[in-house]
């Protein structure tokens, strides 16, 4: 059952990866991102990660892209451009790219031995509080950084965005 | 889930898909010329490399790790989307501006430092 | 294994039927409430005091014209209201509405009143899926070919993601209470009392968070004061201007689930949920009955309250909504946040 859920999830995530890239409508690839996203969560949560899964959707799909969202409608992008159009040698180098990931992929189903069934353990009190207890004792450097990190964006983005005032 | 309950996927399944995911992602930032095109391909490419972490967090727990091995593999998909959230606004910012002096969006007009 | 999807599915269809049949409840509370503030008398001919009327409503809704302007993106048009409606259903199924002390039906144990008793991370699913309605209303905005459905819908997604965060802060002090993310958790933790016979509810020690998250609450449901996006003097009607008929009701279904929810939310946070001062663990059917007794009245309370403070107060206008979102509600949420840690370092709490 968990299975089914994981290979539909993959499925989902795969076509609409294909669409979020490929489709002409600005608003288009940004849904289908959403939907990628959503598989993705799913997919934690099938493997036990719930924490990450609930905060992947909020800050991923409930944020980040709806602020993309609102950069395409702010900007008005229209659908203008054909897909790939003019640049030959790149599409060689994307085609070459992901023919040599592809080979990756196929080595690493073949070499390595899956271990199947495996288990992952977490607290008896959930992976909120394993994450939290981790982030504030073994992590907390990397934390702060993190929380510095996010105040710089802040002030960046909102001092790149800011108009003129003249 | 329960602590300690068998999940019954091999990791290698989430490591295909996060190299497949990968894979679409790059050819995504190749080819296309609108910024935020390219800037969502990469954001798809973030989260197969988060993928990716979470298939060794599995790998490494159900090895022996225990439970701070997958916590490891969680604490850095954790960090990971936060930086990719300061990523995605200060680049949106930048595009904004850039569409504010250029009127465009399409990267192959940003060539007034060509030679 | 049988019995658990039967008693779930069961679970899933008393709380479903129950939201979808508030809808109507409401729709009637709303008119004859605001008559009643207004100092008027509201619908009254159809059906005694008006009951009817929400039945009337709805048949007119269904056989109206379904008009769909020229120039719409056809596959977002249309997407808009179905995940408005999925989105506001979706996110009932982590709340409790009473109290299991062991109860069992077909020989398999309901663990609780609650769809999804195993969630771990009960409040952020919410938070979580509520994030997502963001999307419908953006969408609805944006596929109208007009004006003012995109300004309405860019309004209101500027404003909820705005208010969500903070909600999510002023829910954190109470996380940080009660140490547990699951809601059961979070009520079980409201039912003692301080000397004798003050209930122990969230509302008390944590007084900034709860109106925080009230007025949070008000602009994450769009409703008055915080209903700009769908102002009707001002916008036509928002977002959801070109919408008609059955789309519209989808809409307005939706706003009325996502205000039964908050209303859930701030009795179980804040208020101590299906607990009384002096009953904690009241015992078998009977006793259950009594716990979802006592929330649907607070719920109701609540709800009216919702009524009663969109027919009172004005509407703020966008630049003023904003300000107060970011420079008032945030602070004062962390303020709730500092206050709560303090006083749980010092053993207040």
């Amino acid at each position: 059952m968990v299975t089914y859920v994981f290979i539909a999830s993959a499925a989902l995530a795969v076509i609409f990866g294909v669409v979020a890239i490929a489709h002409r409508n600005p608003v288009a690839n940004v849904l289908s991102l959403v939907v990628v996203f959503f598989a993705l969560s799913a997919i934690y949560a099938v493997l036990g990660m719930d924490f990450l899964a609930a905060i992947q959707l909020i800050v991923y799909s409930g944020a980040i892209l709806v602020l993309f969202l609102f950069v395409v409608m702010l900007l008005n992008i229209r659908a203008v451009e054909r897909f790939g159009s003019g640049r030959p040698w790149q599409a060689f180098l994307g085609a070459v790219t992901a023919i040599i990931l592809a080979c990756l992929v196929v080595l690493g189903i073949s070499e390595l031995h899956p271990a199947k069934g495996s288990a992952l353990p977490g607290s008896d009190k959930g992976t909120a509080y394993a994450i939290g207890h981790a982030l504030v004792t073994t992590h907390l450097f990397a934390f702060e950084l993190i929380s510095l990190l996010l105040l710089a964006a802040l002030v960046g983005a909102l001092v790149l965005a800011r108009k003129e005032s003249r | 889930m329960n602590p300690g309950a068998l999940i019954p996927i091999p990791y290698t399944w989430v490591l295909v898909l996060s190299a497949v995911l990968f894979a679409i992602g790059t050819v995504g930032v190749l080819l296309r010329r609108n910024g935020i095109a390219i800037f969502l391909a990469l954001e798809l490419m973030l989260n197969s490399v988060n993928l990716a972490f979470a298939a060794f967090a599995l790998r490494f727990a159900a090895e022996g790790g225990g439970a701070a091995a997958a916590l490891n593999g969680q604490i850095f998909i954790f960090f990971i989307i936060a930086v990719a959230a300061a990523e995605a606004a200060v680049g949106l910012a930048l595009f904004i501006a850039l569409y504010r002096l250029k009127e465009t969006i399409d990267v192959d007009r940003f060539n007034i430092l060509r030679w | 294994m049988w019995a658990e999807v039967l008693v779930t599915l069961i679970k899933l269809a008393v709380v479903v039927g129950v939201l979808l049949t508030t809808v109507p409840i409401m729709v009637w509370v709303e008119r004859r409430g605001s008559a009643l503030i207004q100092d008027r008398l509201g619908p009254n001919r159809v059906g005694p005091w008006g009951l009817l009327q929400p039945v009337v409503d709805a048949v007119k809704l269904i056989t109206k014209e379904n008009l769909v302007p020229e120039g719409v993106q056809p596959f977002f048009y249309w997407l808009a209201p179905g995940i408005a409606l999925v989105v506001a259903l979706s996110t009932f199924i982590v709340v409790p509405f009473g109290y299991d002390g062991g109860l069992s039906l077909f020989g398999h144990k309901v663990r609780g009143f609650i769809v999804a008793p195993d969630l771990n991370i009960g409040i952020l699913y919410i938070f979580a899926i509520a994030s997502l309605g963001v999307y419908s209303i953006v969408l609805a905005g944006w596929s109208s070919n007009n004006k003012y459905s995109l300004i309405g819908g860019i309004r209101a997604s500027a404003q909820m993601i705005s208010y969500e965060l903070a909600m999510t802060i002023s829910v954190v002090g109470v996380l940080m209470a009660s140490s547990s993310l699951q809601l059961n958790d979070v009520v079980l933790h409201q039912s003692s009392t301080w000397l004798g016979f003050i209930p122990r509810w969230n509302v008390f020690p944590q007084i900034i968070g709860a109106i925080t998250f009230m007025v949070a609450a008000f602009a994450e449901t769009n409703r008055l004061p915080f209903d700009l996006p769908e102002a009707e003097a001002e916008l036509v009607a928002g977002y959801h201007t070109e919408y008609s008929a059955m789309k519209f009701a989808s809409f307005f279904m939706a706003e009325y689930i996502n205000l039964v929810t908050s209303s859930a939310l701030i009795v179980l946070l804040f208020f101590g949920g299906w607990t009384l001062p002096g009953v904690t663990s009241p015992q078998g059917w009977f006793g259950a009955l009594f716990s979802i007794v006592v929330f649907a009245v607070k719920v109701s309370f609540f709800l009216w309250f919702f009524v009663w403070i969109r027919w009172t107060l004005p509407r703020f206008r966008f630049d003023q909504l904003m300000a107060l979102g970011w420079k008032v509600m945030i602070p004062l949420a962390v303020l709730n946040f500092f206050w709560v840690g303090a006083a749980m370092a010092l053993g207040i709490l």
